[in-house]
């Protein structure tokens, strides 16, 4: 269906290429993942399918893709319309139209089907992706979700034979990340439509894939079954850590894999258990939120929240799309709105309320990265924003610059902040705000777009500022992440908190939050490889 | 005498599913919702009879209100009732601050404010006379009247699809607008955002570096979401065209061109009086007839269909005939006895109706009960 032929892509001439001498084929009626670190050149496969790349983006494609008998060479994207179907990464960003009845027919108006088609396709796609009831709904009014699904289906109207997919469960919770990969996985079991997908948390969609495209950053693509190539790859999902360190062949992919191939496992892991949670007596309160109330017209965002934060301990602040973690966030900072409660910082200036104080101080209690950390950076270098920031918080010179060496050493300073990697820019907005020494650290979903490398970075950093006394707040939906990361995990919805307890209470009590670990181990608490792995050294050792 | 009573009942069946069929809820055409707002807007033009005016406002809220839709811009029609009666306001306390002082009738004396020599002619404040007061109401009245009708066809008609309803070669230029009014709420947004984390940083908000600070992270964010879009586009389709040999292209592009310009020319000649009779109403309809012509040739250059268009019925016949229908008998009225139709304030009288006037309103009021019901709300709006 799709076939790459010795294809090299360049962007300039002295670069590197992001793809280089690549041959591969994929089949009719495939799910093909496509994985890799970031800027290893996902993108580009993604948008060479297409012709994308070089019709749109520029650049230079030496060799040959054809897609259903057609070269990309010679047909632009528009007239591969009806057979590709490309989503991008922010759905809304696409929508060309304001209502999803519109936006489902705009490709179809574009390709001239008449009239009596498209009324019929627009409703048998309705059907399909579960979004008859949101026909009449304005675009920008649908959660993120609905509108990846919405995004979907406006491509799947045209009846492409191709679904390309890039990243389109990156921004959803886990509920609403299901409900789009099982529109998809209908797609390719019921409708033979062969889709083309990347992701960075594989431990979601690699249990459907039939194949696995793996881009380890040097140009090459690695094309095989998923679990053999998984076998090679450096860093991979926990389901895949588990089986290596437990040594099976072929590596699991599902949870139901796992499980039935771990009853030996957990055996050898039924005597010992995983570590007591860090310190037990209760350290000191950094800052004290009382029944903080958010309102928006129409609506509640947080209604009568009590936070309290522990010097040293990081926070991890979940739940579904909406339920109020970021206003939560936002409010005790102070610099969102706040209809009621009251906040105490308890800090070098003694107990003071964040609210009350000008701008450039609040920052000094409390520093929050929002969600798209780059819209805290406004200048054209590196040098130039840490600069900036020793600046406003009246640090001495180097502060800043000293701080992000400790996060990602080596940033080149004359680099433009929108040139960085994900993973790099939040590095550069995080130490912009800790400049300003807060003693609580809030993070709105920091991990939206880093693979597993930069996960794992980011994880340590987070517990090396916590270990060195701040206290730190993530919000995020990576039960994963928050396995590995959090002291305490606070569940939220509704605008009112639902649990509140230590990571391995609250994890374990649910399987919505349970990860892929402790489903598989359960019911002994196990969250982690890492814990695994000590329990395992330790029974070794003694033998 | 059976077969009699079986035609009878069956043409009565006919004409209830015809009616039923009629009644079924729908959204109309939206050229006929603008040629009713315009026929009354023509209508109010020509009087400033202040209770035919009142009654065109009336019947124009009472079709807005029967029959207008859900969406956002169905709720609009409040802001132009407002700003109506922010123009009537307007225009009173003009005359009352310049207003000279003709009149028998002195309401009040206000202090005058003397002016300088060279400002002789204009009068600040002085005695209010009832004559000049009216005067402006009745002005403001029309103006108001105006306005609030076009505010109808904003609020029974969905802009947008108007612009669906523009001829193929302006598609192009259709999408372009559509895409610019729905980038408008995001950037709204992104700057919001970003000035939200601009305080993060504790910027204070105020002098050229926090402008820069919240205008680039916006611009690069404006011109990211620009670049998706277009990839979006071009991925779905957008532009995919017919091929058309170069001599058509240089054929459509001069008659567009040229009969544009003859419009231009013409116009100026209708309104030029002095010049030659040539250059008026001919020219213009000439480069009319070319216009059109070329769009219609480069139209056939567009190859795209359209998803539910709004067809042009009877319903949408008769709408658009009340308004033709009042703006004429409003016009008629107008030549049958202009006195009713333009009350003189002085001698102060009080207005007169005409039926004429009246029958022109009647027809206006008709769509409130002949056009198709707007479609229910959505079961699940949040």
């Amino acid at each position: 269906m799709i076939i790459f032929d010795r294809v090299t892509v360049r962007y300039t001439e002295d670069g590197p290429p992001p793809l280089r001498d690549v041959t591969l084929t994929v089949e009719e009626g495939e799910l093909c993942l496509v994985a890799g670190r970031t800027g290893a050149g996902k993108s580009t496969l993604l948008r060479a399918i297409n012709g994308l790349v070089p019709h749109f983006t520029g650049g230079t494609l030496h060799g040959s893709v054809t897609v259903d008998g057609r070269d990309t060479r010679r047909h632009p994207p528009r007239d591969l319309a009806d057979v590709v179907g490309v989503v991008g990464q922010d759905p809304l960003s696409g929508f060309v139209t304001d209502t999803v009845e519109e936006e489902l027919a705009y490709g179809m108006e574009q390709l001239s089907l008449p009239p009596a088609v498209m009324r019929k396709r627009v409703e048998e796609t309705l059907d399909l992706l579960g979004i008859a009831d949101l026909r009449d709904r304005p675009l920008r009014t649908l959660s993120g979700g609905q509108q990846q699904r919405v995004a979907i289906g406006a491509v799947l109207t045209s009846h492409p034979r191709v679904l390309v997919l890039d990243e389109p469960t990156s921004a959803l919770d886990p509920t609403a990340a299901e409900d789009v990969l099982a529109a998809v996985t209908r797609l390719v079991h019921d409708l033979g439509v062969t889709v083309v997908l990347a992701e960075h948390r594989l431990e979601r969609v690699m249990q459907y894939a039939d194949r696995l495209l793996y881009l380890p950053g040097d140009g090459r693509v690695v094309n095989g079954p998923p679990a053999m190539v998984l076998a090679g790859v450096e860093l991979a999902p926990p389901l895949v850590e588990l089986g290596r360190l437990a040594g099976w062949d072929p590596l699991p992919l599902s949870v139901r894999d796992a499980r039935r191939r771990a009853a030996q496992l957990r055996g050898r892991l039924a005597d010992g258990a995983p570590p007591a949670p860090t310190p037990a007596p209760e350290p000191a309160t950094a800052l004290s939120a009382r029944k903080i109330v958010v309102r928006y017209p129409g609506t509640v965002a947080v209604a009568g929240v009590d936070l309290d934060l522990q010097v040293g301990r990081v926070v991890a602040l979940m739940g579904r799309n909406g339920s109020g973690k970021s206003s939560l966030l936002w409010a005790v900072q102070g610099s969102g709105p706040r209809q009621g409660g009251a906040v105490t910082v308890t800090g070098s200036a003694g107990d003071v309320d964040p609210k009350s104080l000008p701008a450039h101080q609040a920052r000094r209690q409390v520093g929050l990265v929002p969600q798209t950390p780059g819209d805290l950076l406004y200048l054209e270098t590196v040098d130039g924003e840490c600069h900036q920031a020793d600046q406003e918080t009246e640090a001495a010179a180097g502060t800043c610059r000293a701080l992000l060496d400790q996060l990602t050493p080596g940033l080149p300073g004359d680099r433009h902040p929108r040139d960085l990697s994900e993973g790099q820019r939040l590095a550069l907005a995080l130490a912009v705000q800790l400049t300003a020494a807060p003693p609580v650290v809030l993070l709105d979903e920091p991990t939206r777009g880093l693979d597993y490398l930069a996960k794992r970075q980011f994880v340590s950093l987070v517990r090396g500022l916590a270990a060195a006394g701040r206290s730190m707040v993530v919000a995020t939906h990576d039960v994963e992440l928050v396995a590995a990361l959090a002291d305490r995990v606070i569940v939220m919805a509704d605008g009112e908190i639902v649990a509140d307890g230590s990571t391995a209470e609250v994890m374990l009590a649910s399987p919505a939050f349970a990860p892929q670990v402790a489903k598989v181990l359960a019911p002994a608490p196990w969250l982690t490889v890492d814990q695994v792995a000590a329990a395992l050294v330790v029974e070794r050792e003694p033998a | 005498m059976t077969d009699a009573a079986v035609d009878s009942s069956t043409t009565t069946d006919r004409w209830s599913a015809r009616w039923s069929a009629w009644r079924l809820p729908r959204g109309l055409h939206p050229g006929a919702w603008w040629l009713w707002a315009l026929g009354l807007a023509t209508a109010a033009s020509h009087t400033t009879n202040p209770l035919g005016l009142t009654l065109l406002v009336t019947v124009a809220a009472l079709v807005v209100v029967a029959r207008r839709g859900h969406a956002p811009w169905a709720l609009a029609f409040r802001m132009y009732v407002w700003l109506g009666v922010v123009i009537v306001a307007m225009r009173v306390v003009f005359r009352i601050v310049f207003g000279g002082g003709q009149g028998d009738y002195v309401l009040v004396r206000l202090p005058e404010i003397p002016l300088p020599e060279w400002a002789a002619g204009i009068r600040l404040l002085g005695p209010v006379a009832a004559e000049q007061v009216l005067g402006g109401f009745y002005d403001g009245l029309r103006l108001a009247t105006m306005l609030i009708c076009l505010g109808a066809a904003n609020a029974l008609a969905n802009p947008k699809r108007l612009l669906k309803a523009v001829p193929g070669a302006l598609y192009a230029v259709g999408t372009a607008v559509v895409v610019a009014l729905s980038v408008a709420p995001q950037l709204v947004e992104s700057v919001l955002r970003v000035r939200r984390a601009r305080r993060l940083r504790g910027a204070s908000g105020r002098g050229m570096r926090a402008f820069w600070g919240v205008a680039l992270p916006v611009l690069a964010d404006a011109l990211d979401r620009s670049l998706a879009l277009a990839a979006a586009m071009d991925s779905r389709g957008y532009g995919r065209t017919a091929a058309v040999p170069a001599g058509q292209r240089t054929v459509t592009g001069t008659l567009v061109l040229g009969g544009l310009l003859g419009v231009c020319a013409g116009t100026y000649g209708l309104l030029d009086t002095t010049g030659p009779g040539y250059l008026g109403l001919p020219l213009l309809l000439a480069g009319l007839v070319a216009a059109v012509g070329g769009m219609l040739l480069a139209g056939r250059r567009v190859r795209r269909s359209r998803y539910r268009p709004d067809r042009w019925r009877l319903a949408e016949l008769l709408i658009a005939g009340c308004g033709i229908a009042a703006a004429g008998l409003t016009m008629l009225a107008g030549t049958v006895d202009p006195e009713l139709l333009y009350p003189p304030v002085s001698p102060l009288t009080w207005p007169e109706l005409t039926p004429l006037l009246l029958l022109a309103v009647a027809v206006a009021a008709v769509p409130a009960w002949l056009a198709p019901p707007p479609t229910p709300v959505p079961k699940d709006r949040t």
